[in-house]
């Protein structure tokens, strides 16, 4: 339980580090550093949209998968590190 | 409970007895004997399911729902959420690492929209009645839901007192017809308007001044009769030309406004609306020369009172209290409205004039005729004075951060984008609009667009913030031009704010 918080602690202290979200398989997040409705938002669009894009993956090749997810946006980089329990989110400023 | 089986109950003996009845003819007895059928009875015992309660509300706010959905904490696997997060957190730390470090991106925009490339002239608006007179726009104000332009005419070439009379003007732009030489609404006002603005929140009231010193409120939508409020001439109005008014909340009661008015007689005066259609004094302010906190950097000293005619005021957009006036001596001033030192001693005001100076910035080598404060910075300020340059202020330093000549003649107006942290526009002399990006330059324009001929200044500018494409520009001529911005002065680009900061954060001195 510590170590969760410590970890992503450590990931929320990298420069730029608007919010880190986890979601589990349901899309519901469990952790979060953002508030309540901008973290809802995120959990269930970005789940949508990584399960989609990992379908996208197996679909051209079934050999091979999704591993990370990044969207570069003109304000955010949203960064995705999927799993099959859970989604690690991140949402960084780009570089100065 | 009863046994089919039992012995005693299987068979029922009627004995119908001796049915005797005698028949005339035999007279005979006839025994009978009868059975009925077996007769089967069951019981049985039921119980119904236990029984249970339920409640439910149905009114509850989309945000408790949410709320619920977080704190119900879908039960979590801490060592396999630990594990996962192990697993990534060195892949997504070195991710954001070479993301934070990467200039790959920079600079790359995509077409996701049609991008208008230029800057041109929507509509021309000008008024027979005013070009007749050969008047001069004198101020702009877009109303509050951004559709209805409002200009004032008047004279700011001519310091003469007249009796001329003057008008105010309206257009609605999203109107179907629109005739640009026609306005909906035509005021005829007795003198000079010099400055006019929309209530914040009513579409259709305007407050104007003077150069009588006058502060009118109108309801454009009372068509024969739109003056509703004014000041009158009392000994509270001001003396000299009233040169900006502005709309101003109620400290107590958020709905309500007042109504603030700057002249160059160096007052800036609250009013509150009566009933009666009077408009009262409820606070006051003078600036006086020996009051003022003179920079002890700034070594030229202007003596007398001409130098704290004001002339400009904006408030900060972030503290409600603070303000930044220009006056005439060039100076551009920090004033709080929650000063307690009175003004030195007048005579002839109703309500005890309080001195607000609070810090003096160093000055433009001409009156400022304009001020303008940052909507995204709270330190920022823009001034523009009748030499031609525009100085980029921090609150906190008195040398300017940026000091930039756009004109060779005056420079009437500056202000900040509503949209763009780094656009403002300035009017100048020449008859020309600018634009200045700080994203792409600090030295030049990044669009000059042509108002009017060399010889026609362009008094004011103003943005719409309700569409952030459309800015007016009104000029000596008596035109008022709305200009149609292309996309990269509406749309923020993306480390625009951090710019803005270390703008901000260049220290000079």
């Amino acid at each position: 339980m510590a170590e969760v918080e410590e970890t992503l602690k450590r990931i929320q202290a990298h420069k730029g580090v608007i919010g880190t979200i986890v979601v589990n398989a349901e899309g519901i997040p469990i952790r979060t550093t953002l508030d309540n409705s901008t973290t809802v938002q995120y959990a269930g669009l970005l789940h949508q949209l990584t399960m989609k894009a990992r379908s996208t993956v197996r679909d051209i090749d079934p050999q091979n998968d999704l591993t990370f997810l990044r969207i570069r946006s003109k304000k955010h980089e949203i960064m995705v590190a999927p799993d099959k329990e859970y989604l690690l989110i991140v949402i960084q400023n780009p570089c100065e | 409970m009863a046994h089919l089986s039992d012995p005693v109950w299987s068979f029922l003996y009627f004995y119908v007895g001796m049915l005797h009845w005698r028949s005339k003819n035999e007279g005979k007895l006839y025994p009978f004997i009868c059975q009925t059928g077996e007769i089967s009875t069951v019981e049985a015992a039921v119980q119904s399911h236990s029984s249970r309660d339920a409640g439910m509300q149905t009114d509850q706010s989309e945000e408790t729902i949410q709320n619920l959905n977080l704190q119900k904490e879908a039960p979590v696997d801490y060592a396999g959420l630990l594990s996962f997060l192990q697993g990534v957190e060195d892949v997504v730390i070195k991710e954001l690492n070479k993301n934070w470090r990467s200039h790959a991106f920079d600079g790359y925009e995509v077409n996701w929209v049609d991008q208008n490339e230029t800057v041109f002239c929507l509509h021309s608006l000008s008024c027979p009645e005013a070009q007749d007179q050969k008047l001069q726009v004198t101020s702009i104000s877009w109303n509050a839901t951004g559709s209805v332009v409002a200009c004032s005419y008047g004279r700011l070439d001519d310091g003469d007192w007249s009796t001329e009379k003057s008008y105010v003007c309206t257009w609605n732009l999203d109107r179907r017809g629109l005739n640009p030489k026609r306005p909906d609404l035509v005021v005829d006002v007795p003198s000079s308007v010099m400055c006019l603005a929309f209530h914040p929140s009513q579409p259709s009231l305007i407050v104007g001044g003077l150069y009588s010193g006058e502060v009118l409120i109108w309801d454009t939508s009372r068509i024969e009769d739109p003056l509703i409020w004014r000041t009158g001439m009392t000994d509270d109005t001001h003396t000299d030309p009233v040169y900006q008014v502005d709309w101003l909340q109620d400290s107590k009661h958020s709905h309500h406004f007042q109504i603030l008015s700057v002249s160059t007689d160096g007052k800036i005066l609250v009013w509150r609306t009566q009933r009666d259609g009077q408009l009262t004094l409820v606070e006051g302010f003078a600036l006086v020369a020996q009051q003022i906190p003179w920079s002890m950097k700034l070594k030229k000293r202007t003596r007398g009172e001409t130098a704290v005619g004001v002339t400009s005021l904006s408030f900060s957009c972030f503290d409600p209290s603070v303000f930044i006036i220009g006056v005439e001596g060039g100076y551009s001033l920090k004033c709080s409205t929650a000063v307690e030192t009175a003004a030195v001693p007048r005579t002839g005001s109703s309500v005890p004039l309080k001195a607000p100076a609070e810090f003096a910035f160093s000055p433009h080598g001409g009156p400022v005729y304009c001020v303008s404060c940052s909507p995204f910075h709270r330190n920022l300020f823009l001034s523009g004075g009748t030499d031609g340059h525009v100085h980029l202020h921090s609150m906190l330093q008195a040398q300017p951060l940026i000091s930039l000549q756009l004109s060779k003649k005056y420079l009437f107006s500056v202000r900040w984008s509503p949209v763009r942290p780094l656009v403002f526009a300035a009017a100048t002399g020449e008859g020309e609009v600018q634009l200045f990006d700080f994203g792409k330059s600090s030295q030049k324009p990044a669009v000059s667009v042509k108002q009017a001929s060399a010889q026609t200044a362009v008094y004011c500018i103003e943005f719409n913030f309700k569409q952030p494409q459309l800015l007016a520009a009104g000029d000596a001529s008596g035109m008022l031009k709305i200009w149609q911005l292309s996309s990269d002065f509406i749309q923020q680009g993306p480390r625009e704010m951090n710019h803005l900061e270390q703008l901000a954060n260049e220290v000079t001195d």
